[in-house]
């Protein structure tokens, strides 16, 4: 027997100690060919197409994690963004659309759907328009249905027209939600330069550059990574990125593979491997805490970014060692409510709104799940967006928004959204205003950095 | 056909009738064992198997056997494709 002992014990623990697992096999479904100017018709092809394509997604998924006996936590699914084939659609048809996507999850057995998307960097079409429209109602009146929204580029710039919409979009979604904490904010994003490879929620969709319908996998585990750390508490920062490094390898590996089997027992085409290090709130399955480990008291602390762009640098270094299709965000998400380390970074005063900010310049993705006072403006939200899209542009990366207005709620209370989603404190914004700034409108136009041909 | 093989490891308190229950559900199935080893460290058992389970179209069967003779025993028993431990720790 060629593997060792050892070996088998390390993945063993790697899944029932440190809880690794495959966060989520995703299946992406092209939906341009459902398009009809019969909104009936459209509606019905949707449904159709999505649950025979992904019919056997769940039950293929689950038997792969037995095989293997590595967990497979979540199964989804990535579509066409929305306003592709809305057409002529009214906004009342767009959320008729919404809730078919939400029964095509619910009769599918996944738990989010993603895709009711739109891309507006540079500008916003009639379909698009009714997609925004109908945006807060679709999110607040489906419980599955994630959207996330495309407002820059570095090739493009930002579109502030849209980001003024966002900000009143985001406002009214928590509104129509506020029984539940505004917990409909919780499924939409804001990106600049998204992936459309992305398996991961809410952020996932469809791209145009995609085929027919594709299976891409997303690995975690920062549990694996912390433990692996925790062996070695003396390492120099070198050593310190080359341990993030192979155990980023094994992961991956271990994802890719049952990436493989999956795609090809449902026919589809494997897409890519997203390393992610995405948090959840089970112990020690925390970004944060490997912030800590790697030598900071709490995390938001000076040093912080310099930790983090280390190990979000390693864990991408490890994942295109040992996949050949590595894709989506990879790197480390921090989202707040989903991460026990982050939360009490911040009930500690450690960690603050601008130290977010700035650590989404060297991570994978921007601000995530990140609860805020009732009372902020909408101009506010928006130019909290425009921040981030302007430092996605700029360092050609992925950024987004996803923040969660809570109404009724004041900086310092605790908030539970429930599940994978977890529990935030309220966070104070910047008092003064950016009303001018949005009101302006326009485009911000696309820096220097997008000259390169 | 290619063979399907998969390892089976044990880790638990020593104890009389380890291998011959983890072996008697293997032979219950008809699945032949290929390679076997185990080492007792300060009481502590452990055993790895590896085994063919080309026949096999499930796994589950096999789990749930051996969840109740890890029950019986207060042992630990799991089974996985061997191509996971190759994919993690060869390159």
């Amino acid at each position: 027997m060629n593997i060792a002992f050892a070996e088998i014990q390390e993945t063993i623990r790697m899944v029932q100690m440190e809880s690794l697992d495959i966060r989520t096999v995703t299946m992406g479904i092209n939906l341009r060919n459902c398009a009809d100017s019969d909104f009936e018709k459209m509606n019905q092809k949707v449904f159709d197409k999505i649950t025979s394509y992904a019919s056997k997604l769940r039950e293929t998924a689950e038997k792969a994690e037995k095989e293997f006996g590595i967990p497979i936590i979540n199964k989804r699914i990535s579509i066409t963004p929305v306003a592709e084939i809305l057409g002529d659609a009214t906004v009342a048809q767009a959320v008729e659309l919404a809730k078919t996507l939400d029964r095509a999850a619910k009769e599918l057995g996944i738990d989010f759907i993603g895709g009711y998307s739109a891309l507006v960097h540079k500008g916003v079409s009639k379909s698009e328009q009714t997609l925004l429209d109908a945006l807060p109602e679709a999110l607040a009146v489906t419980e599955r249905v994630c959207s996330s929204i495309s407002v820059a580029t570095t090739r493009t710039g930002i579109n502030m027209d849209a980001v003024r919409q966002l900000g009143e979009i985001i406002k009214n979604a928590a509104e129509r939600t506020k029984d539940q904490n505004g917990i409909a904010c919780a499924k939409l994003v804001v990106f600049c330069n998204p992936v459309e490879d992305n398996p991961f929620m809410a952020g996932a969709f469809h791209g145009a550059g995609e085929g027919e319908a594709v299976i891409n996998v997303g690995v975690s585990g920062p549990g694996v990574v912390l433990n692996a750390l925790k062996r070695h508490p003396d390492a120099d920062l070198g050593k310190v990125a080359d341990i993030i490094k192979k155990t980023a390898f094994k992961i991956t590996r271990a994802g890719e593979l049952i990436g493989r089997v999956v795609a090809e027992r449902l026919d589809v085409p494997f897409g890519i491997m997203d390393l992610s290090l995405a948090p959840t709130n089970a112990m020690n399955d925390s970004v944060a805490e490997i912030l800590e480990e790697i030598g900071l008291e709490r995390v938001g602390t000076h040093g912080t970014i310099a930790a983090l762009a280390l190990m979000n640098d390693a864990v991408k270094k490890g994942g295109a060692m040992a996949s050949s299709y590595v894709g989506g965000l990879s790197g480390a998400f921090i989202p707040v409510s989903e991460d026990n380390g982050m939360i009490r970074g911040i009930v500690d005063d450690a960690l603050t709104l601008p130290k977010l900010e700035a650590m989404t310049c060297v991570c994978s993705v921007g601000l995530d799940m990140i609860a805020l006072t009732g009372d902020v403006s909408a101009a506010t939200l928006s130019a909290m967006i425009a921040d981030e899209a302007a430092i996605g542009m700029i360092n050609k990366k992925t950024t987004a928004v996803r923040v969660i207005p809570v109404p009724g709620k004041k900086q310092g209370e605790m908030v539970e959204f429930g599940g994978l989603l977890g529990r935030a404190p309220v966070m104070g914004v910047n008092p003064y205003s950016s009303e001018k700034l949005i009101q302006r409108g326009g485009r911000i136009p696309a820096p220097l950095q997008a000259l390169i041909n | 056909m290619k063979q399907k093989r998969a390892v089976v490891s044990v880790i638990g308190k020593d104890q009389v009738g380890i291998i011959a229950k983890v072996t008697a559900v293997l032979a219950d199935n008809h699945i032949n064992v290929l390679d076997i080893s185990q080492t007792i460290l300060q009481d502590f058992f452990t055993m790895m198997m590896l085994v063919d389970v080309s026949e096999q179209e499930h796994l589950d069967v096999l789990h749930r056997q051996f969840d109740q003779v890890s029950q019986e025993l207060g042992l630990k028993i799991n089974i996985q494709l061997e191509e996971i431990f190759q994919a993690m720790h060869r390159v």
